[in-house]
């Protein structure tokens, strides 16, 4: 497998990272040497074998439907990079 | 400066000294030592006496636990209320954490003043420490060389004495192979055991947090502080506490150690084979047994963790968009161009690779053939130490293939650099206990490391073991001159 400069743009972008055509070609270099080694893989029979997510077997907790939070919103927002009114704004999304 | 928790502990309950005095001595110790070596990210020494003076309080009052008043450095993936906390990124340079992680809640439960956060590699993607927006840490046994990473701020400051211990977090090797690279003592526990809770997510089905340390005693004590069951934590497993250190003066004979001959193949060679196999004759002399065992799938586990890690992380770090905290791009035209600036700003190069390999892995058409794959995989490789320790008890092996390397020497392949943990990997991917106990130098005078693995919830055997191999060998005890 090997990746193309559109294929690195095209991640890159499912990642939400610019990346510009000068740095694309040194990521599509490193990129398929990473994927040279993760080839390896592909050589093991995995026929039947349970695909193991997790290192203990368990289930999701669940607690009661009670508050146990304090408010804290002001302490969080503080560190936001623009709030107004006790709102994060970002830029426009709907015209 | 060479005194270890133990120690510390019992000068502060003898009254010989006081937290506040210790406290200072390190704080002096940073000040002298930290511009060579960069083990130290935030220092803020007014924040340090304040814990100190506390803690000297709560001894006064009779109220002091067993490490109350012994300082300690955290590595800087965990929130500190107060505290600056950057995970070694410029994407939090600005982020001054408005709550504890549950590591630092136990440490300050536990009375233990915070001596600073330590310097590391960029959201712990590294093992070398090199990838820190912050400048690359130095060993403190040659400053031209690596640390190792993740964690090496925690393990150069303890290795330079510049704190008596420090917290790290181990994803693929990220505790172990920095303490093998300085000469300290760490330990990953079991994957559950100390919850994650405000430690920033690298990879969460493969994050453990621990202690680091000069002496197994000291990660024993530590262990007791930070294990604990934490609701917060959907993965903190709900166990009886323990005592770490219950196993410490257990005699050493009739154990069964297992060498996984895949760990003594062709990649172990030089002054690292030499130091191993002689550990294991100082073992065998204190009256342990060595069984080989095979673990035939380990040499996939590299393969199979640049797949897993980075699909975790590229989902974990979809939260750094410039909306709720840390760094946003000063111009942008819309929603789409804010994160994307954001990121390809914020984030430094490896783990804008790390992220695209998750993303692409994770993406339409390749999710079975490679993520679905390493699972399958990863279940492989955990199954391999279910039946090793059928014969054994715990396993033994070199932590990392190489002593310290020098800065720069490994930065141009990722590929190169990702090799380093080939021996640690595995241990995350099965999410059993691990540690790294310094057993010799190397002809340069560099300090090896020695890997011990146990089966899930042996902490307090492995450290029995590391323990009584520590007062048969005084590698622990040597110190880098500065």
């Amino acid at each position: 497998m090997s990746l193309s400069l559109q294929d690195v743009q095209r991640i890159a972008h499912l990642a939400r990272i610019r990346v510009d055509e000068a740095e694309a070609a040194g990521y599509q270099a490193q990129l398929n040497g990473i994927f040279g080694l993760i080839e390896e893989m592909q050589a093991v029979d995995t026929l039947g074998v349970a695909p193991m997510s997790h290192a203990q077997d368990l289930s999701q907790r669940l607690r009661a439907d009670e508050i146990s939070e304090p408010d804290r919103r002001a302490a969080f927002q503080a560190v936001a990079p623009q709030v107004e009114n006790g709102l994060y704004l970002v830029p426009k999304v709907i015209e | 400066m060479t005194d270890t928790i133990k120690s510390l502990a019992a000068l502060l309950a003898e009254g010989k000294t006081s937290s506040v005095e210790l406290s200072q001595d390190y704080l002096a110790r940073i000040e002298r030592l930290n511009p060579a070596l960069n083990a130290f990210v935030t220092v803020d020494a007014e924040k340090t006496l304040l814990d100190a003076a506390a803690a000297d309080a709560r001894r006064a009052s009779g109220n002091a636990g067993p490490l109350t008043g012994v300082p300690i450095a955290h590595k800087d993936i965990f929130c500190a209320e107060g505290w600056l906390t950057t995970c070694g990124s410029k994407m939090l340079s600005n982020f001054v954490s408005p709550y504890d992680a549950h590591v630092i809640e136990q440490f300050k439960a536990a009375g233990m003043p915070c001596l600073g956060k330590t310097n590391m590699d960029e959201f712990a993607m590294g093992s070398s420490n090199e990838t820190s927006y912050y400048g690359p840490v130095r060993n403190p046994w040659d400053t031209d060389r690596v640390p190792g990473g993740s964690s090496g701020g925690s393990a150069a400051a303890v290795a330079g004495r510049l704190a008596p211990a420090a917290t790290g977090t181990d994803t693929g090797g990220s505790i172990r192979q920095p303490a093998a690279l300085t000469g300290i003592t760490g330990l990953k526990p079991t994957y559950g055991v100390v919850s994650r809770y405000g430690m920033i997510a690298f990879a969460s089905s493969l994050d453990q947090a621990g202690p680091m340390a000069q002496t197994a005693e000291d990660c024993a004590l530590l262990l007791n502080v930070m294990a604990g069951f934490d609701p917060r934590d959907s993965t903190s497993l709900e166990r009886e506490k323990e005592d770490y250190a219950r196993d410490l003066n257990q005699p050493l004979a009739g154990l069964r150690i297992g060498l996984p001959r895949e760990f003594f193949g062709a990649g172990l060679t030089g002054d690292t084979a030499r130091a191993v196999e002689e550990a294991i004759n100082q073992l065998k002399k204190l009256g342990a047994q060595t069984v080989e065992v095979g673990l035939p799938n380990s040499n996939l586990s590299v393969a199979a963790y640049y797949v897993l890690a980075p699909a975790e992380a590229s989902s974990n770090l979809s939260r750094f968009d410039g909306v709720r905290y840390g760094y946003r791009t000063p111009e942008y035209r819309d929603l789409t161009d804010m994160y994307e600036k954001t990121r390809a700003e914020g984030f430094g190069p490896e783990v804008k690779r790390r992220i695209m390999i998750g993303a692409y892995v994770l993406s339409h058409g390749y999710y079975d053939a490679y993520y679905l794959q390493a699972q399958k995989l990863r279940r492989l490789i955990a199954q391999d130490f279910v039946e090793a320790f059928k014969q054994c008890d715990v396993i033994l092996g070199p932590t990392a293939p190489t002593t310290a390397f020098k800065l720069g020497e490994k930065t141009a392949d990722p590929v190169e650099m990702y090799l380093s943990d080939i021996y640690t990997i595995a241990v995350n991917l099965a999410g059993l206990p691990g540690m790294s106990l310094p057993c010799g130098f190397d002809a340069q005078g560099l300090p090896i490391g020695l890997q011990l693995i146990g089966d899930y919830f042996a902490e307090a055997r492995m450290l029995g073991v590391a323990h009584q191999y520590q007062l048969a060998s005084d590698w622990h005890t040597r110190a880098p001159a500065l």
